[in-house]
Formats: structure tokens, sequence, C-alpha cells
């Protein structure tokens, strides 16, 4: 089910026309079909994607399982909205003729099946439930729009510098627990297009975890809570924390929130959001004690400190030091920073394995821009409104001139860092530990029919 | 296991043995090899079953664990056992073997009878001696070894750390066992344990995770093939001793199914605000009021709400028109029919797979987890304090009624709660309580036709006096044609 709020816009502008009237260089903003097929035919990486989907069993090695990719679900969203379900392909030419083809607007990925997704029908009639989903990367999905109480500067599905690094903290967080706690180590991040990101945690491991499995890392991660109605939506019990909550409070989640949030956001900026933060704290002696002083110094003082850092620094100390130490009140402070800033999951996306997702390397229709990996080490440096668009990549094609089908078209445009990024860091790294595993399950198999046949 | 009429012979020592387990709780690898009397075939298995009712009762309260290890302690002693362990042994395993034919026929009861046989077993093992928890690990042949000391040491202040978040105490149990995380996936979910790796560092006290994850996946698959071999060859076997018995059992004991509507009742859409007023339990009237407020609800209250709507008896047709109305306020009817119209026609069982979905029950509302911008689950739940006050005030709960309320609230009896918050709206007792949003509905249905019915009866005997008092020569004939008319009107009003 969608979940963007606005209808498509109506396509303004005829892009047939326009990329022939224009220039070699300019090509007007905008998305639609016609420039989607110049990406589809130029651009779109199919050898990378199709390579990876495969996870290795597509070699001549003796061990791979040749209807594995072939049982992988894509489902494909069409211009007029048809959604296309359970299209599966053999092969990377096949997958690629078929996009050229249908010339998607949204390509998601879905699970491994038992069988051929595209031939389930067949199979559902020997009963006994043989369509199932067996694999699937395991993903978590974060949007922005879901941060609408805690950030001021906008709302919904706007994404500005000033909100953005909530993104990049969640990713920091998020890929540091998957590898140190959870051992994992092909970890993708990518830009959904327009307001978060998603990431695919492509362990062999990672992929062969049941629904519950799944469920228990989502809810590791899960420390917001309650509906709407709940008074307290971050609750954090007991004396100390779990070390995973005390390393992310310590090594991200303070310094971000006192260091850039708290002045970027202007969270102590009015009456209004001052109230918010004072309803955190449970002593209501305590909270009106802090806004009768806030009440007097808000016109008097014209302090050089910046308000939202004093007001800050006079809760934590009315709450930390002296007679509040009180078992409700010692957690309070991290509450709040917790509340502000800790990621927040859609947990659903992230417990069931037959969840679609949006496949990298996608544009997004409404922003034009290029679902591009993120790299979790530099994603400080990210910036989603420097994101390459469907009109500017086009534009750099124009630029470098037409060379006659060349394989790597995308050298000569802006994409050239992210699928460079992608194979390299991500791809090679995974490739490498799938055949490595193919190898020793091949030869402990080996192994083992050998040793049955001298018993 | 042998079913006869006649003697028995019992030899609970073998049938032990035979099913797994080194002591008092048997981990049910295989059925036993022993005799079972008819009636103790389902004797037993009632009493099983109220065990298991009462399991599932205690998790919808939403009961602590500590709570739980009481009331499971408690209900196993109530209905178990008996004097000799030698014949607790025996019930048991009957029982447990039994209660597998009757739950495997189903997804949905297999679901709720490895659920609840999981949950006994957990309680049940954390009562066994360390010596014994020991012993049932290596029944279930986990292949973990203690964390040798060195290692131990290295994490030793993490190990501390996790237990004092939890609540104990910071002196570190000096015993455990180093397991991948996906085997503990409920300590993983509630942070009870420190990761590092994708190991879990699991204390001799929570090996019971370990325990069950493994009980779990054994039951679980041989209800699969329970389930197989009974639709093969059992049901035509046993088709006049077994198979009725078998049947009658999950009847008896799983409450009404709320998929179809009762008794052809049909709600129209015109009626919704007035009955949601009337009649909706909290949950419902909240997603309501909030659906009339946004003109949108998130999936999950689209879920929880819609097909409860459906049960209470809203016709596809109807549900559309429902959902479109509020929904294309906000995004347009376009919109609404290409995105959201799937997935109503969905619950009604008109797309996809084609199950036709039941409307949620308590115990799955009370489970939910609202995440932002949710309105569905149970608000006594998951409503702060100062909103479930107003929403009650709002429903005209007040006083000493809702002081009541608050505080089984605050001791976690949610259904209880919302029992207290129907009686108090209605004016009579529930003594059933409630277990689910339908029936919520149609209980306050119940009372309501009866009420419209008692003013008819009350308005028409004053009338009669009054006739009789100005008219006495035709009291007689009054009386007749009151009696008969009170009858008509009554019934009148209850087809209507």
């Amino acid at each position: 089910m969608g979940r963007d709020d606005e209808p498509v816009d109506s396509m303004e502008i005829d892009g047939q026309q326009q990329l022939k009237v224009e220039g070699p260089a300019a090509v007007p903003d905008g998305f639609n079909a016609d420039y989607l097929r110049v990406y589809y035919g130029k651009l779109f990486p199919y050898g990378d994607f199709f390579q990876w989907l495969c996870y290795a069993n597509d070699g001549k090695h003796p061990g791979c399982d040749q209807s594995y990719v072939g049982r992988r679900e894509f489902s494909f969203t069409l211009e007029n909205d048809i959604y296309l379900r359970f299209q599966s392909f053999d092969s990377a030419a096949e997958l690629e003729s078929s996009i050229k083809e249908k010339c998607p607007f949204k390509i998601d990925i879905g699970p491994v099946y038992s069988v051929d997704p595209a031939k389930r029908h067949a199979y559902a009639q020997s009963g006994n439930n043989v369509f199932v989903p067996v694999e699937r990367e395991l993903i978590f999905d974060i949007d922005i729009s879901d941060y609408d109480d805690v950030r001021y500067c906008c709302s919904g599905a706007d994404v500005c510098k000033e909100c953005w690094p909530l993104m990049t903290i969640a990713i920091k967080i998020l890929d540091t627990s998957l590898r140190d706690d959870f051992g994992f180590n092909h970890i993708l991040w990518v830009y959904s297009g327009r307001r978060g990101v998603h990431c695919w945690v492509c362990d062999t491991r990672a992929r062969k975890l049941r629904n519950e499995q799944r469920a228990a890392v989502a809810d590791y991660f899960r420390v917001y809570k309650g509906g709407e109605n709940a008074l307290k939506k971050v609750s954090l019990a007991g004396p100390v924390l779990h070390p995973f909550l005390a390393r992310s409070y310590t090594d991200v989640l303070e310094s971000f929130f006192e260091d850039k949030l708290l002045l970027s956001q202007k969270l102590f900026a009015s009456e209004e959001r001052c109230q918010k933060i004072l309803d955190l704290i449970p002593d209501e002696n305590v909270a009106s004690e802090l806004h009768d002083k806030w009440q007097g110094n808000s016109r008097s003082s014209i302090s050089k400190e910046d308000v939202n850092a004093a007001r800050w620094k006079q809760l934590k100390t009315t709450l930390q030091l002296g007679k509040h130490k009180a078992q409700g009140l010692r957690r309070c402070v991290e509450e709040i920073v917790f509340l502000y800033t800790y990621p927040r999951l859609d947990m659903e996306v992230s417990k069931h394995m037959n969840h679609l997702l949006k496949a990298p390397f996608c544009i997004h229709p409404k922003t034009g821009r290029v679902c591009v990996p993120i790299d979790p080490n530099n994603c400080d440096d990210f910036d989603p409104t420097a994101v390459p668009t469907l009109s500017q990549l086009l534009g750099e094609l124009n630029a470098a001139g037409f060379q006659t089908d060349s394989e790597n078209n995308w050298e000569r445009t802006s994409l050239e860092k992210s699928i460079r990024f992608f194979r390299t860091s991500f791809l090679q790294p995974l490739l490498k530990a799938c055949k490595e595993e193919l190898e020793s399950a091949y030869n402990a198999k080996l192994q083992q029919s050998k040793n049955s046949l001298n018993w | 296991m042998e079913i006869v009429r006649s003697h028995r012979q019992l030899a609970a020592a073998a049938a032990a043995a035979a099913a797994g387990g080194a002591g008092a709780l048997p981990t049910y690898r295989a059925a036993p090899q022993l005799e079972v009397r008819l009636e103790e075939f389902e004797l037993f298995a009632i009493d099983r079953l109220r065990v298991l009712k009462g399991i599932s009762d205690g998790l919808s309260r939403g009961k602590r664990p500590e709570e739980m290890e009481k009331l499971v302690c408690e209900l196993w002693k109530t209905h178990m056992r008996h004097q000799d362990p030698a014949e607790t042994l025996n019930k048991d395993i009957i029982s447990h073997f039994v209660l597998r034919l009757v739950y495997c026929r189903t997804e949905e009861l297999r679901k709720w009878f490895l659920s609840m046989e999981t949950t006994l077993f957990r309680y049940r093992f954390r009562l066994e001696s360390p010596e014994s928890q020991r012993m049932l690990m290596t029944e279930f042949q986990l292949p973990y070894k203690a964390l040798p000391h060195s290692e131990f040491e290295v994490v030793k202040d993490k190990l501390s750390q996790v237990a004092r978040s939890i609540g104990q105490s910071a002196n570190v149990e000096s015993v455990f066992f180093k397991v991948p995380f996906e085997e503990v996936p409920d300590l993983v979910a509630s942070r009870r344990v420190f990761l590092s790796k994708g190991y879990a560092y699991v204390a001799m006290s929570q090996v019971v995770s370990l325990v069950v994850t493994q009980f779990r996946c054994n039951i679980s698959k041989a209800l699969v093939l329970t389930n197989r071999k009974w639709t093969a060859t059992i049901k035509e076997q046993e088709k006049d001793r077994l198979t009725p018995i078998v049947e009658a059992l999950s009847n008896a004991y799983f409450g009404p199914d709320y998929s179809q509507p009762k008794d052809a009742v049909e709600i129209s859409l015109k009626d919704i605000d007035q009955l949601a007023k009337s009649s909706f339990p909290l949950c419902m009237r909240h997603m309501l009021d909030k659906l009339r407020e946004n003109h949108h609800l998130k999936h999950g209250g689209r879920m929880q709400f819609g097909l409860f709507l459906k049960g209470a008896g809203l016709k596809l047709e109807d549900a559309l028109a429902f959902w479109r109305a509020e929904f294309s306020q906000k995004v347009g009817s376009e919109r609404f029919d290409k995105e959201y119209a799937y997935s109503i026609r969905h619950n009604y069982g008109k797309e996809g797979k084609r199950t036709d979905y039941t409307p949620y029950s308590c115990q799955k509302i009370i489970s939910a987890t609202p995440g932002v911008g949710d309105h569905h689950g149970c608000p006594y739940r998951h409503f702060g304090d100062e909103n479930l006050r107003a929403a009650l005030n709002k429903m005209g709960v007040g006083g000493h009624a809702l002081e009541e309320i608050m505080d089984k609230v605050k001791n976690r009896h949610y259904q209880l709660a919302c029992t207290l918050t129907f009686e108090a709206t209605h004016g009579v007792s529930c003594d059933s309580g409630i277990n689910h949003p339908n029936q919520y509905f149609s209980e306050s249905q119940k009372v309501l036709r009866a009420k419209v019915g008692a003013v008819i009866y009350y308005t028409l005997t004053v009338f009669l006096v009054l006739c009789s008092y100005y008219l006495a020569e035709l009291i007689f004939q009054f009386n007749m044609w009151g009696f008969n008319a009170q009858n008509q009107t009554v019934e009148s009003q209850s087809t209507t």
C-alpha cells in the first residue's frame, strides 16, 4: 500500500520533444517514461545488480544452485500504477530486456521462494503449501516522515539539510550494531530517493533468518514505543542501559543532540517546544520550576549563549545534579535524547520475509533522484539534495555525446561514483565470501558422502 | 499410543522413557506405547485444556513473567497433579498427545496450541532444579559448553551491565553459554543478553530460552506430521471412536468464531456513528473518531477496525463506501480505488489468497505494538493515563467506576478494565468478561434490545392499568389484548 500522500503529478513535459529540441547539455527537470527509457537503456547497471542477487550461484562451481536467482520475486510498478508481481528472471539478459520493455516506474525486490514465483500456480495445484519464501535479505526501512513530531524544519515527505542528519545517525547506529553485535558484514545502505533510507543485510546468515528471528532483531533496535496516545514514547527502565543503548548514546546520540539537533531544530525556541520537553519530565515540580525559570529569562537576558543550549544545560543540571536524583528522573535526560534522535524503524518491513522493498538504482518518480547506495563510513557527507537526478544524468550523457552503445555509459555521468562504490565496497567482498561459503559447503558435502561410502 | 476400553497396564517409567524427559518434565519426543482408557483420553485432555486456556487468559491480561510463573504453577496443581507422581506423568503425556491430535488440524489451531504448550513448558522448566535443567539440555542435544573462564573475563563487565540493565544484581552469574543469536530470539528481542559478533551470551538462568526454542521447533514439526497422519489415516480409521471426541474437543474450548457475523445481523452505513456511540468498545470508537478526524488510518488501524466492522456485519460494498468516503477526502477517490480498495476486498477474502480474515481478538489487539501515527491497539494498554481518562470521560464514565477501571489498568488487567467500562456504560453486569471487540458489540446490542423491549413492556403495563381503572368492565378483554400486543411489539422491535 502506498504511503506517499499526494497523487502522482501528471506529466507536464513531453520529454521526447524536449530532448530533441534542447541542446546537448541541458535536459529539463522532471520524470517521465521517456527519460526513464533512456536511463534503463543506457545507464541502469544490470550486470552488477543481477550478480548481487545471484550470490555467486551463477558460476561454474558444481556447488552452485542454478535455480537460485530464478526463484527470486521482482515486482514492477508500471506508469499507470499497474502492479506486476511475481516476475522472475534466470539471467541478467532476461531481466534487462524485461525492464527495457516494460519500463517500470518502480522495481521492488521480494524474497527467494521455494519455487519459481512465476510458476507458483502450477505448484499450488499440488497442495501442501510448496510456494513459500525461503530466503530474504534482512531489511530495514527508515522514513523521515516518522520523525514529524521532533523536527520543526519540514514535515511529511520533505527533507532538508537540517533534518537529514537524523537519517545519518540512524545509519550509524544500526550499521555499527549490525556489524559488532550481530556479526554481519555485507550491509548495503540505499537512499530511498526521497525521504529515507533502506538497509539490506546480505550475509547468508541474515538471508536465512526465520520471521521470528527477524522480529527479534527488529525488536532489539526498538526503543520508540506506543502509538499516538502513549504518554511516554521512550521509556528506559533499569539502573543502567544495555551496552548497545549505552554505546549508541555516548558514541552518537548525545553529541548529535547537543551539538547539532538542539540548535538546528531550535528545540527550546518557543513556549510550545519547551512545554513538549517539559511534559517528558515525570516530576511536575521539577517541570514547573524549569518552566518558571525560562519564562523569566526569555525576555530579559540577552546572553551570548544560544537559548536552546542554555535551556538544555539548565534542564540537565536540574535533573542530574542535586536533589532530584530520584529513580524516575535519573533516566529522564537520556529519554529525551533518545526520543529526539534514536532511529525509528518501520518494524513491519523487517519482520517478515515476504515484504517487498524498492531496488537500489531505481528512480524516485516524485523527485527524479536515483536510489544510490550510501557509504556508511562516510554517511555524514551524504547530501540527499545532491543525489543525481534523472534529468541531470541525461544531460551528462548528452554532454559526453552519445557514443555508439558503449557498455559503460554510466562512467561518463555522476552515477559513476555510486556504481563504483556498489561494486568495490559491497559487491566484490560479498561475492568473495559467498564463493568461499559455497566452496566449503561443497567440500563438506563431498567429505560426508565419501565417509558414508567408506563406511 | 494404544487406546483401550478395558483394563489398562500403566508403565509410567516406560512412558517417560519413550516420551523423553529425564524427570518430571517430559519433552514429548515420541508417543508412548501405553494403553489409555477412552474416558481418560477425553478427561485428561479436558484437564490439560483448562491449563492451556488459563495460560492464554493470563497472557492476554499482559501478566508479567513472575505472575505467569505463579499462574502456571497453580493451574498445573489444580488440574493435572495426582498424588502418585507416576500418575501425574502419565496424565501429562497422554493429555499432551491427545491435544496434539485435536489441535493439529488447522493452521490457527496449531498456532494456538504451539504457543500455549511452549509457554507451559517454559514456566515448568523454570521450576526445575539446575541439575534437571542440565539434563534437559542434554536431552535436547544442545551442544553448548559453558564459556571458558578466560573468555568470560574478557566480557565480564558487559555481562554485568546487561544484568543490571534488566534489574538484576551486578554480581554476574558464573556459568554462561555462547550461542548464535538466532537460537534465543526472545532474549535478543528484549535486550536481555549481551551480543557480540553474532553470539549471544546466555546465563544459566536464561537457558530456558534455548531449551524452549528447541522445544517449540520440535512440537511445531510434530504437529505438521500429526496433521498429515490424521488426514491420511487416523481420521477415517477412528471415525466411530476417536474422531468425534477429537472434533468436539477443539470446538468446546475455542471461543466463538467471529469471522462471520452472528445471527445474520447486518449493520448499515448510516448507523455506524450511532452504533459506535452505543455499542463499540473504546478501541474501535477511538479509531472511528480518528478516521473521521484525519480521513486516514494507518495499516494496523485499517486491519483492526476494518475486520471488526466486517465481524459486526458490515457488508463489503458498504465497507468500501465507508472507507472511500473518508479516505477520498485526503487522498482522492482515484487513489483510494487504486491503493486501498484492494486491501479491503482482501480482508473480505476477495483478493490474493482469498482467506476470509477473522476479526482480531483482545489478546491480539493487546499484544499489538502501535508505532508513530498509529491508532490501533488496546487503549487500556497503549494510552497514557491522562488520555485514557479523557477518553473514558467522553464515553460518560466517571467517578468511582472510572477509578476502578484505572485500577485494573494499573494492574494490567486490560480486558477486565474493558469489561468494567462495558458494565458502567450499559448498567448491567457482564459475567463472561470481554475477550473480543465483536463480543463487546454483540453483548451491547443484546442489552440495548432488551432495554427497548422493557420500555415498551412498561409503557403498555401503565397503559393497561389506566385502562382497567376507567374501563373496569373491559379488564378481561384488555388484558388478553395487551398480552398479545406486548409480545408482538417486542418481536417486531427485535426484527427491525
